[in-house]
């Protein structure tokens, strides 16, 4: 099927560029928060920048259909309270929910232990459900998905502000980089 | 620097390299699938597969999980596929650059001998919070980004303020 195939050829290259990136070691992952290693935010800025720019060029020379691609809904509540329970638990636990995938195959322990508190944190969700339903539709933009509809601007000028700051997260890194210990490198335990 | 054994592991890729690969592999799924990468859909699946066979009775009940087993195959998407893809290409990855290892990593700046303890609390924390914001970093972050969309960037704003804060209370074991 071509769900499936699709499925573990694009899975299996985001699973390989990880891991060559070094997203499955903890220690590389944290040293964005603790601003030793900016590999993170230089990695996802590059790869956001590259598919927001292809995909502007891919729709205009009509082979990707913008109007048919997911765009998340703006809860930008849930959205914000989510993003903050990720991103502490990326502190303390070391990983995102892909990446702890990624330190397993490679044998980590930690991430195998991460990975069980993930499916335990879905059980608490669905089990306190309908409590904090509201949670999930919290803060809603009704008049906007995406940040050129809210500004009423075009693709390309965010596209080119994007770019802009992807520089400016390259050069506050690697100067960041230079005053502190610096990158992880698989050599280290 | 030739030879790859486990003492010796390649190096990590150019963060910038790394970047546009990423890019690359991001923008050829929108353009197969029309929509981005994921991760938390699976072990949102995952979790109601587990349901079905140790509670059924309660899992058919859930209000957040019931609609998954409804017809018996909460693991029948495409992000199942997707997420074993990720573990495959990830062992492949890893096997030829020499970084496979078993071992408890993280100790140092993640909570010393509690270290399974940080593992266990931040992954219920994040398994949590992304069923409030329906995505985790590669979904609503990475994904969400890509598509300029409100979501995307919100997410990522409090995922990495909340987490620089927090990795101030993690404090380095020597």
């Amino acid at each position: 099927m071509g769900t499936i195939l699709s499925g573990l050829l694009l899975g299996g290259a985001f699973g390989f560029v990880l891991e060559r990136a070094g997203f499955g070691n903890p220690n590389k992952l944290t040293g964005q928060f603790r601003l030793t290693d900016w590999s993170v935010f230089k990695v996802m800025f590059t790869a956001i920048v590259f598919a927001a720019v292809g995909l502007l060029i891919l729709e205009k020379v009509g082979f990707v259909d913008g109007g048919s691609l997911f765009v998340p809904p703006s809860f930008l509540g849930a959205a914000a309270l989510g993003g903050a329970f990720v991103g502490a638990g990326f502190a303390i636990g070391g990983y995102c929910p892909g990446t702890s995938v990624v330190g397993l195959m490679s044998g980590r322990m930690d991430a195998g232990i991460f990975l069980i508190g993930l499916l335990l944190g879905t059980i608490v969700f669905a089990g306190i459900y309908p409590s904090i339903e509201s949670l999930t539709t919290l803060g809603e933009i009704a008049n906007a998905d995406s940040l050129p509809e809210l500004l009423s601007v075009s693709s390309l000028s965010i596209d080119i502000a994007m770019v802009m700051a992807a520089v400016g997260v390259f050069a506050l890194g690697s100067w960041m980089e230079k005053k502190s210990r610096g990158p992880v490198s698989s050599q280290e335990i | 620097m030739s030879q790859k054994n486990q003492h010796c592991p390649a190096p990590y890729w150019n963060p910038l390299i790394a970047g546009i690969l990423l890019g690359i592999v991001l923008l050829s799924t929108f353009v197969v699938t029309g929509h981005g990468l994921g991760a938390t859909g699976f072990t949102t699946r995952l979790t109601a597969w587990f349901g079905m066979y140790l509670l059924p009775v309660a899992t058919n009940a859930n209000d957040y999980l019931g609609g998954m087993v409804e017809e018996g195959k909460p693991l029948d998407a495409w992000i199942s596929w997707q997420v074993v893809g990720v573990a495959l290409g990830a062992l492949v990855s890893a096997f030829f650059a020499g970084r496979i290892a078993v071992k408890l990593d993280g100790k140092r700046f993640l909570g010393g001998s509690s270290r399974p303890l940080t593992a266990l609390f931040g992954g219920l924390l994040a398994g949590f919070g992304a069923r409030i914001a329906a995505g985790c970093t590669s979904g609503l972050g990475l994904s969400g980004a890509a598509v300029l969309s409100l979501a995307g960037f919100t997410f990522l704003g409090t995922f990495f303020a909340v987490g620089l804060l927090a990795s101030r209370f993690m404090k380095e074991e020597k």
